[in-house]
């Protein structure tokens, strides 16, 4: 066996040599961590209902609130420790969105506050705004569109 | 001075390696080569402002402790090489700005070292009586550069290498009682094909091999010629890679091999996955621990092959695969 | 503003509905993280993608009436409350609203990550991983 006989061959052997993540450990881990992070978020906006806020406010507040906590383990050095264990558990949550935001902040910090900070808080978070944000304004442009038709066709 | 085979060149007067240093990180300092390093930094700003800064100091002290270990003065180095990892080589710019030696900037990513001896050992054949050659890295600024924010909460794949934090530097005399560089081969630019930015070793395996066969038949020598045959920084995933590709070729490397990158780091205990990379990996672990080994002559032949992935961050966001190169350098005493 | 009822804010079966949702879509997101070598910006733009398709189609809606946080928390619910708020802009401003609904809908959590990534990266330093 020749491994480096051709370029397939070779991405083919060293797709197999290549050591492979523990994927049942890390699903674990990414679904009770993640798991939580969403009860903890439930338990805020079952407190918010009791204080009878409406549904898109308790949301909005949730949100914040679970933002503001990765910001702050983010400040404190301790989200990545974090991530590492949990990988997706804290990463697919709000809190992996702030993270993403919080963590070129504070990278780019010895580049000055303006361009550093400010310019490249979005390297990471910046393509989801851009797709989260276009995905909506289609969605909404279709549904005018659907909503439209069915009035003038009833 | 004469070429061999292909591209191999031999020494008619074998310059010597005349003193070596080098300083490394903290975590650098927790692995099992700790006792071999000239100097460990406490934490990695090392009172800097940034991790770029910092790298410059490093590279900077490393070099100002290799002159003053050496007993030779800066007057007396005919020219210098010396590289990094940051984009137009800044650490090493920066670094050596103050050192008034004459400068040339090499990049040849993790294999600059190597790089940068076999420059210095043709030179010494030519006009220069002590050259300087150093690199260094560092895993923040490395980090930064190549992959995410360092307070990203994100899982490193079991194939990424950790870049070594730290520099080495030696030099290079005309005239001297040994190690001798007796021979170098300068490698040729190998791509298979690989892309992943998180198998570096997979991706310079190659180039490795390649180097490693035309060595082998260019000086007429085997394995066993060595007493220790070092790649740069393959890690090791790229260890059992190439010990496959070696033995298809009718090599067998086993017994006599190992990785600069697998050398530096306890995998074990430092949750490194793949080992070591890094333009500092292969420097310090040659300043530190390999010229100690050829000094008590526990290692007498010595050919180190540093290997380096050609790549940048914008090549691999285009999608280009990652070109490997491999330099062979032969020591012995 | 009177008494919480604990009981209600702590109702078992709408916290483990919550936590089996949320940790299974973490779950799918750690598959694509292992299983294919998508970067995390990539990973997160297909969840916020999703949601707002899912959203828009009426679908993430089922989701979000079961599981709550569990569904809204993880990146989708972001998508979805776009989606959602692009849609009720669109039914009452037309066509300006699909540009003005959705980022109002989300601009709490949008503008917070601003203030607070601002604020962090003010007092912090970025350390070395230990691992």
């Amino acid at each position: 066996m020749n491994p480096v006989e051709s370029k397939q061959e070779y991405q083919k052997y060293v797709e197999e040599k290549s050591p492979n993540s523990p994927i049942f450990k890390n699903c674990f881990n990414a679904f009770w961590v993640g798991g939580l992070i969403c009860t903890i978020g439930q338990i805020i906006l079952n407190i918010c209902k009791e204080r009878s806020f409406d549904t898109a406010t308790s949301g909005t507040i949730v949100s914040i609130l679970l933002i503001g906590i990765s910001a702050f383990l983010t400040g404190l050095n301790l989200f990545n420790k974090i991530g590492k264990f949990a990988g997706a558990g804290s990463l697919i949550p709000i809190t992996g969105f702030a993270n993403s935001i919080v963590s070129p902040a504070m990278e780019y910090k010895s580049e000055g506050y303006v361009m550093g900070v400010g310019g490249k808080m979005f390297t990471v978070a910046g393509p989801v705004l851009v797709f989260g944000i276009s995905a909506s304004i289609l969605v909404g442009i279709i549904y005018l569109i659907f909503s439209t038709q069915s009035i003038t066709l009833v | 001075m004469k070429k061999i085979g292909k591209q191999t060149i031999l020494f008619d007067n074998p310059p010597t390696i005349l003193e070596c240093a080098s300083i490394v990180g903290p975590k650098e300092a927790e692995g099992p080569l700790c006792k071999y390093f000239d100097q460990t930094l406490e934490d990695e700003f090392w009172g800097e402002k940034s991790w770029e800064k910092a790298e410059s100091k490093i590279i900077k002290e490393t070099v100002n402790l290799v002159i003053s270990k050496s007993g030779i003065s800066n007057q007396e180095i005919d020219i210098c090489f010396a590289g990094d990892l940051l984009n137009q080589c800044i650490s090493s710019n920066f670094g050596l700005r103050d050192t008034n030696v004459p400068f040339f900037g090499v990049f040849g990513a993790c294999s600059t070292f190597v790089e940068s001896m076999s420059l210095s050992a043709i030179c010494s054949e030519s006009f220069a009586n002590y050259s300087l050659c150093a690199t260094s890295s560092h895993f923040c600024s490395a980090e930064k550069q190549f992959r995410f924010p360092l307070e990203l909460g994100n899982q490193r794949p079991q194939s990424a290498q950790w870049t070594v934090t730290g520099s080495g530097s030696a030099i290079i005399s005309k005239t001297g009682q040994g190690p001798y560089i007796t021979a170098i081969t300068p490698g040729k630019i190998v791509d298979m094909g690989i892309k992943d930015a998180n198998n570096m070793g997979a991706a310079m395996a190659p180039a490795f091999a390649d180097t490693l066969v035309t060595h082998f038949l260019d000086t007429g020598r085997t394995p066993n010629y060595y007493d220790a045959i070092i790649s740069g920084d393959l890690g090791y995933v790229g260890k059992d890679i190439v010990i496959d590709i070696m033995a298809s070729q009718g090599y067998n490397i086993k017994s006599n091999y190992n990785d600069c990158g697998i050398l530096i780091f306890d995998k074990n205990k430092q949750d490194t996955h793949s080992g070591g990379s890094g333009c500092g990996c292969a420097a310090t672990v040659f300043s530190g621990y390999l010229y100690k080994q050829l000094q008590e002559k526990k290692i007498k032949r010595l050919l180190l092959i540093a290997t380096g992935a050609l790549m940048n961050s914008t090549s691999s966001h285009q999608g280009e695969s990652i070109p490997g190169i491999a330099h062979a350098i032969s020591i012995e005493i | 503003m009177g008494d919480i009822n604990w009981a209600s804010v702590f109702d078992w079966t709408s916290l483990l509905k919550c936590f089996v949702v949320g940790g299974i879509i973490c779950i799918i997101g750690q598959i694509l993280i292992d299983k294919t070598k998508l970067t995390p910006a990539r990973i997160l733009v297909i969840f916020v993608t999703t949601g707002a398709i899912l959203g828009g189609l009426g679908i993430y809606q089922y989701l979000v009436d079961f599981a709550g946080a569990g569904a809204t928390v993880p990146l989708t619910g972001f998508g979805y409350n776009l989606a959602k708020g692009a849609i009720e802009g669109v039914r009452q401003s037309g066509l300006i609203g699909a540009f003005t609904g959705g980022i109002k809908a989300a601009s709490g959590g949008i503008a917070a990550a601003i203030f607070f990534g601002y604020l962090a990266a003010l007092i912090s330093k970025p350390k070395m991983k230990k691992q």
